[in-house]
């Protein structure tokens, strides 16, 4: 029983519960921006199931594998810029989308009344 | 006492993640990542990767979390949401990812015994490095192709973001101030900063033999920047000033010269020359704080919205 709930396992655990939230988030949410949130959990918990992968490959006087450690910081990054795309592109469809009601397609002049 | 600890810390991931699904409140929910993102760096501490965690609470802590707060802050009450689903598509849903979770976790459980492992290979070849950080090792020796691509996959992401800014101001400023700076965002944007420059410098410097590195101290960096732009004390660069322009492309510009003049004076593309390696990854990481920093805080920014000064 011990061995099963190493933090190893519990937190891999953990990151497959945390795929199921995000990617039902993304599905089903009504918002784009909070699909956009539903990514990055999602992301979160793939990145955890990794480090369990990290954590069990532990050896040669490191407590962790440092491979996968170094591979989940650089996903990180990418999620990070990818959300940063996902959110500019989520900000002007929503501006488009002000001027197309509007009946006025100047969506910088836009933002000043908001 | 350490799996209570375990335990709790998983409730409230849990907790939290569910609580951003089902909260109706867009700014709530957003708070509600923030908080996940922290408690996930600990989770990552629990995993022996400080690295990771570092990195989880710079960027997908803070870093998403700001993004995310600002994009709320423009959107609000002009969202366009889409027809929620039916109670009947929800539940078919939630079956499917309930049953992709399991799936997962049935393979967490059932990992191979022993664990394949690189950290034998990983350590056997530190010492050609020069480095004390086996991570750090990774990401710059190692797995140095990795790291090049994900720099120049962040400078797309930038450039994906600028393309949106409309005609009319095509290379100008990015809009980072709000309409009314409260007086304590001025206050921490002129108290902050040096202690910020300093602990950026820091993180980036211990990262050769200790947890830090350049993602870390670069977005440390970025988010020191931000503040000082977002309080108004110093208006955010044009998107096509030269300086800003090689502040982001002088780390990935660096790195790719270094890696083909290892094809020259090393054993090929990437390589480094036996004893020059560790200063040459840590010029590498110099220039790459730079651009990460940079980098991060102009996709914060967003494209730009005020015409160019000429």
């Amino acid at each position: 029983m011990t061995a099963s709930l190493s933090p190893g396992a519990l937190f891999g655990l953990c990151g497959a519960a945390l795929v199921g939230i995000g990617l039902y988030a993304i599905v089903t949410h009504p918002g784009l921006l909070r699909r956009i949130v539903g990514c990055n959990i999602l992301g979160a918990g793939i990145f955890l199931v990794f480090g369990a992968v990290a954590r069990r490959g532990g050896g040669a006087g490191f407590e962790a594998d440092p491979v996968p450690q170094a591979l989940v910081i650089t996903g990180i990054v990418v999620a990070f810029s990818a959300s940063a795309l996902a959110v500019a592109l989520l900000k002007r469809l929503s501006e488009l989308n002000v001027g197309e009601r509007n009946g006025t397609a100047a969506p910088t002049e836009q933002r000043g009344r908001l | 006492m350490t799996l209570l600890l375990d335990l709790a810390l998983v409730a409230w991931l849990l907790a939290l993640a569910v609580h951003v699904v089902v909260q109706r409140g867009e700014r709530s929910a957003i708070i509600a990542f923030l908080a996940f993102g922290l408690l996930l760096g600990l989770a990552w501490v629990r995993l022996a990767a400080p690295d990771v965690a570092l990195t989880e609470i710079a960027i997908g802590g803070g870093g998403t979390g700001i993004l995310l707060l600002r994009a709320e802050a423009v959107l609000r009450g002009r969202g366009k949401e889409e027809e929620p689903m039916t109670r009947a598509g929800k539940l078919a849903v939630a079956v499917g990812c309930a049953a992709i979770s399991a799936g997962l976790g049935l393979a967490v459980l059932s990992f191979a015994s022993p664990a394949p492992t690189l950290a034998p290979a990983a350590a056997e070849a530190l010492g050609a490095t020069g480095l004390g950080n086996p991570v750090t090792a990774v990401l710059l020796a190692y797995r140095a192709l990795d790291t090049l691509l994900e720099k120049i996959v962040v400078l797309l992401a930038l450039i994906g973001v600028w393309s949106l800014a409309p005609d009319g101001v095509w290379d100008g400023a990015p809009e980072v101030k709000p309409a009314i700076v409260p007086g304590p965002l001025t206050y921490l944007a002129r108290i902050l900063p040096p202690f910020g420059i300093v602990i950026g410098v820091y993180m980036f410097w211990v990262g050769a033999d200790a947890p830090g590195g350049t993602f870390q101290a670069g977005t440390v960096l970025a988010a020191m920047w931000l503040l000082v732009m977002m309080a108004g004390l110093k208006p955010p660069p044009d998107t096509s000033r030269p300086l800003l322009v090689l502040a982001l492309t002088g780390g990935p510009a660096l790195f790719l010269a270094i890696a083909f003049l290892g094809s020259i004076f090393a054993e090929g593309f990437l390589a480094y020359p036996e004893g020059l390696a560790k200063p040459l990854i840590v010029a590498i990481e110099a220039a790459l704080t730079l651009s990460v920093a940079a980098a991060l805080a102009m996709l914060v920014a967003g494209p730009a919205r005020k015409a160019p000064a000429r």
